[in-house]
């Protein structure tokens, strides 16, 4: 990895400039400032040079005939212009190379390559669900014409085309640049799209019998420059310059894919994936992206309950501390769903209710193998780490349902698991004499507990995960709680100051400063240094037995 | 027993009768539709059309449409008293309540209680038609229509608020500068009267002529017409002293709305507000029944024969006596027209002009005026 | 140093104020006299008389939903408008057109279209910007209601104010 690599000379638009040998040009203009349009280009993807919008001025060093560069008066190598253009993405730098991005012949090259794709374009902007993200849009504006010289009947394509149950195709809007195809093959291994028919009706299509059905499908939709391929499930639902995009992280497995929630007006309509190279690159699963709507589902609990009666948290919180105390003996479930500092915090008030017996569910399914790890909990490694399991997750959670079987346990605080998926029975929780559970949506637990106590949703909140190799990252919080919930650490700093304990934690950046304070690994950090893109905080060797 | 004997029944009855007859069937109507008469002549002036809306809603009890009468608008002085009488009756916190809630009846009642000796017409029903026919009438009006100024005082300074204190302020010296102009040019007239009772001036102008057209009686001898010269500069400095003294324009800085917000006033509302508004309107009906009567002939109509005590019971007598009060009231409202017609044509004056006026130019005319008067007396027979 | 304005040198008859005041007097009354003889006619009296004939074409009156003679709602629910209206009063709820619907190849319409127009300033940007040229500012302006809800024009309120607008672009019709 750490072979010393040459740096080469480039010209560009007139300015010397260094890069890396191996650097596609298109990659060092845009490092120089120079951002080239592309419809084709991606850099996760092989480069087939198809969409000619990238077209640059290129040239070499002239040589004299003992094949030595001709040096100008500034002892700069002169250039030899090549008299037609090229194509910046399937070119690599080389060694005295000169590069010409705003010339008047690549502005007439691009103009020319905009007007022959505009030519079938609908023009249907308005309803289509690129508009405002749109290259051709954007693109159109910097090298359009204003009007279209093409007299003849525009080409009709299918539209609205199912291509798989998340993906919908209009092919008239296609420009033909085959990321799609590309993406499916390469990086989803599922190779099902292909063009069909020539020339002007050539469109997209999937292959005989197969449809788009990979759990990456929509990545497709990302990567499409244009609005060819839609989300079915975005379709028409906002248009995307309402949407406020706030960057957080995936919880639906151990990696904790780095994402944009678009939300508008505290209604999340859709989750994009964020280029994180360490962890998830571009790519998210489909199954994580959309699983989003029962944060905002009718179902939702809204207040905090005691006995089943909706209560203020104030008496909420002193109920269920009391409860819990003249119940004897006690035993904690914490989901390794939770944040490092709700983890944190529920260690505290574990010591603070003499709470010994905890442990978290494990979840351990097949990895896809491209993604999504086998541990579906997004903070295992968070919750080892911060000591909410005893050697390894699960590992006590029978002798905690025995126990509550036999009548030696008699009071159960759940931090948002279910505890029927924990391996009680329903019968289980009626023998309990205190059953306090926080979350967000009903289920057996909440309706059997003595006092529910409603969360925030993960996009409702703000706090840091460690993901499976190891890497802190951040959530952050894109709406507010529905209703009258609250944040999750609230909550159990309010139950930690109902024992008795003075926690003198105001917001999460105080719980966070305190974590840092009792728990070695966070030494140090505060929750901006983390940073949009995490921090490796664990050697990723270290973390490997999690996975297993 | 016999100390109840000894009071007038019969005079204190009467007495009521005719202050209620006045005041409520007459002073208040006409204060309420000089105010609608306002609204209605400035719009005119300013070639806008005015309340013209308000009927009687005689909807209300089943009529198909609301009763429109001649120019429409005219329930519009009703709607607004019902509007003051349902106001709320609000007293901010930073006044001085007792003054407070003093000074609209202080502006209200004297501005009545000057009406007590004016003669409105005629015998009547074998009734003098006037409260009190008191022999110092113009001096009692002079005395009373002064203090009218401690509601306006009171008003400014118990508000404890800046735009009424300088309301305040204005009006007490402009009242009291004005009241030397007002009381210096009535001698002259009272002069030639020979009386103070008001009574007597109409009698004195009725067998002699009305002081300012001295020609009603059919004759003009040279006395007469050389004594027309200061009773016409006493009129003119009497009005314009009487403008001055009821606020009105162009003399209204005391409350000038566009420096003083509302003047003294600017703190009340609702029924308080709506008594100092009656009581100016009230001053202006008081200040030009004192015109009409010492210089346009009272009640009396020229040509029209004059009752006398006896045949004012008779169903002629009686058409005669209301045709009398009439005619006074018709001479009121000419005046009053007047008082409008000037106000939206002549811009406010500036205070220093408004001192300067009083103190340098009509205090000296009307002191010189009662010389010329007593010469012409003296010297011409 | 101050500027001093010169004042006027005033005549006899001009100090004493009296002859301006009647001169004064007969301009009002001459005003008052032509009101009476209904002279003048400056003032419009509002619910009988209207000024409505004489809106200039480019009156922007309330904000409507127009339909194309074939009467398809021109709206697509692009939300551009919602997008550019300064006073926030649009609020659009998209969504698609079945495919069994003669105009389904437009795909798109609004499901619920609201302007507040307790908060509409009716600026005309959202005619300005719309372009499938779906909303139109009328010529109604006696904008009126009870409560905020009623100040709400809904989709059906825009639409019976908008009526019908023939020969505009025809970019979604069927071929003919």
């Amino acid at each position: 990895m750490s072979t010393e690599v040459p740096l080469l000379n480039v010209q560009i638009d007139g300015v010397w400039m260094q890069f890396p040998k191996g650097t596609k040009v298109i990659e060092a203009c845009s490092q120089a400032g120079k951002f080239i349009p592309r419809y084709c280009y991606h850099p996760k993807l092989s480069i087939p040079g198809n969409c000619r919008m990238c077209l640059i001025e290129m040239g070499m060093p002239k040589m004299t005939p003992d094949r030595k560069p001709v040096l100008g008066p500034d002892g700069r190598p002169e250039i030899g212009w090549i008299p037609r253009p090229q194509i910046s993405c399937a070119q690599d730098v080389a060694e005295g190379m000169g590069i010409r991005t705003d010339s008047p012949l690549v502005k007439e090259c691009r103009q020319g390559v905009m007007e022959f794709l505009l030519i079938n374009h609908p023009l249907d902007c308005p309803i289509c669900d690129q508009a405002g993200e749109c290259r051709l849009q954007e693109f159109s504006v910097e090298y359009g014409n204003s009007h279209s010289r093409f007299l003849e009947r525009k080409v009709k394509k299918p539209k609205n085309v199912e291509l798989g149950p998340r993906v919908t195709l209009d092919a008239e809007r296609c420009v033909l640049c085959s990321r799609c195809i590309r993406f499916m093959k390469e990086v989803a291994k599922d190779d099902v799209l292909g063009f069909v028919d020539r020339g002007g009706f050539s469109t997209i299509a999937c292959h005989p019998e197969k449809t788009l059905e990979s759990n990456y499908s929509l990545n497709t939709v990302d990567i499409c420059p244009v609005g060819a391929l839609t989300s079915t499930d975005f379709r028409f639902k906002m248009r995307v310059w309402f949407l406020k995009e706030t960057k957080s992280i995936d919880v639906n497995d151990g990696l904790g894919c780095n994402i944009l929630i678009g939300s508008r007006e505290n209604h999340i309509y859709r989750i994009t994936p964020r280029e994180n190279n360490d962890v998830n690159g571009n790519w998210i699963p489909d199954s994580h992206r959309l699983n989003f709507k029962y944060i905002q589902s009718e179902e939702r609990i809204l207040a905090p309950t005691v006995d089943q009666k909706p209560a203020a948290w104030t008496e909420a919180t002193k109920a269920a501390v009391a409860k819990l105390k003249a119940a004897g003996k006690l035993a904690m479930i914490v989901s390794s769903k939770l944040t490092n500092e709700e983890l944190y915090l529920a260690k505290r008030l574990a010591t603070a209710l003499n709470i010994t017996l905890h442990d978290t569910l494990p979840r351990f399914e097949t990895p896809d193998g491209i993604l999504i790890p086998s541990d579906r909990n997004p903070n295992t490694s968070g919750a080892r780490l911060l000591g909410a399991f005893t050697k390894e997750p699960g590992a006590h959670l029978k002798e905690i349902v025995e126990g509550v079987r036999k009548g030696t346990i008699q009071g159960v605080l759940s931090l948002g698991e279910d505890l029927l998926d924990c391996g009680f029975a329903h019968e289980d929780l009626l023998k309990l004499k205190a059953l306090v559970v926080t979350s967000i949506l009903p289920n057996a637990s909440t309706k059997a507990a003595h006092v529910v106590l409603s969360g925030a949703a993960w996009a409702e909140k703000r706090g840091s995960m460690v993901n499976i190799h190891g890497r802190l990252q951040r959530l952050n919080k894109a709406v507010e709680p529905a209703g009258e919930s609250r944040d999750d650490w609230e909550i159990l700093r309010d139950l930690l100051e109902a024992t008795g304990t003075v926690a003198a934690l105001h917001s999460i950046e105080d719980v966070f400063r305190s974590m840092s304070q009792d728990v070695p690994a966070f030494a140090g950090l505060n929750l901006g240094k983390i940073g949009d893109l995490g921090l490796q905080l664990l050697p990723k060797q270290e973390t490997a037995t999690v996975t297993a | 027993m016999e100390l109840l004997n000894t009071i007038p029944w019969m005079l204190i009855a009467s007495s009521v009768a005719k202050t209620l007859f006045l005041i409520f069937l007459v002073v208040l109507p006409i204060v309420s539709y000089t105010v609608y008469a306002e609204r209605r002549v400035s719009a005119l002036i300013q070639d806008r059309l005015g309340p013209n809306r308000t009927g009687f809603p005689i909807s209300l009890f089943g009529f198909k449409k609301d009763l429109q009468l001649f120019l429409g608008g005219l329930g519009q002085p009703v709607a607004d008293a019902v509007k003051f009488l349902l106001k709320e009756e609000f007293t901010p916190a930073h006044v001085n309540k007792f003054y407070f809630w003093l000074a609209p009846v202080l502006a209200m009642v004297p501005a009545l209680s000057t009406l007590a000796v004016l003669p409105f017409g005629n015998y009547l029903f074998g009734q003098k038609m006037v409260v009190a026919d008191v022999n110092v009438g113009i001096l009692y009006v002079f005395a009373i229509a002064s203090i009218g100024v401690y509601g306006i005082v009171l008003a400014g300074w118990s508000s404890n608020s800046k735009y009424p204190f300088l309301g305040g302020i204005r009006a007490s010296s402009q009242m009291i500068s004005y009241e030397l102009s007002l009381g210096l040019s009535a001698v002259p007239v009272l002069m030639i009267i020979g009386n103070l009772n008001l009574s007597d001036a109409i009698q004195y102008q009725i067998d002699n002529g009305w002081l300012l057209l001295p020609f009603t009686d059919g004759k003009l001898t040279l006395r007469e017409f050389l004594l027309w010269i200061p009773v016409l500069i006493s009129f003119i400095v009497f009005t314009i002293s009487m403008f001055a003294e009821t606020n009105r324009l162009p003399f209204d800085l005391p409350e000038s709305e566009t420096e003083l917000v509302a003047g003294y006033h600017t703190e009340y509302s609702a029924m308080k507000f709506a008594l100092f508004f009656l009581g100016e309107y009230a001053a202006m009906i008081a200040g030009s029944s004192i015109i009409v009567v010492l210089f346009l002939g009272g009640w009396h109509v020229p040509l029209l024969p004059i009752n006398t005590l006896e045949s004012s019971m008779t169903p002629g007598g009686i058409a005669l006596g209301f045709l009398h009060i009439t005619a006074f009231f018709a001479k009121v409202i000419g005046i009053l027209i007047f008082f409008i017609w000037v106000r939206w044509t002549l811009p406010r004056f500036r205070f220093d002009q408004l001192m300067k006026l009083g103190w340098l130019y009509l205090f000296e005319i009307a002191l010189v005026n009662i010389f010329i008067t007593a010469g012409i007396i003296a010297l011409v027979k | 140093m101050a500027y001093t304005v010169r004042r006027p040198n005033l005549t006899f008859w001009e100090k004493i104020y009296l002859p301006n005041i009647i001169a004064g007097l007969a301009i009002t009354f001459k005003h008052l006299k032509k009101m009476l003889k209904g002279e003048t006619h400056v003032v419009m009296q509002y619910p009988e008389e209207k000024w409505d004939a004489h809106l200039p074409e480019y009156y922007r009156g309330a904000p409507t939903l127009v339909k194309d003679e074939h009467g398809r709602e021109r709206c697509v629910s692009c939300q551009l408008c919602e997008f550019i209206c300064p006073p926030r009063a649009i609020k659009i709820t998209p969504g698609s057109i079945p495919s069994e619907s003669k105009f389904a190849k437009v795909e798109k319409f609004p499901e619920a279209f609201d302007i507040d127009m307790s908060r509409c300033i009716y600026c005309g940007l959202c005619e300005e910007v719309c372009p499938e040229q779906a909303i139109f500012l009328r010529k109604d302006y006696a904008v009126t209601g009870e409560s905020r809800a009623d100040m709400v024009h809904h989709k059906e309120k825009l639409y019976e104010l908008g009526g019908t607008m023939p020969d505009l672009v025809h970019k979604w019709n069927p071929e003919k």
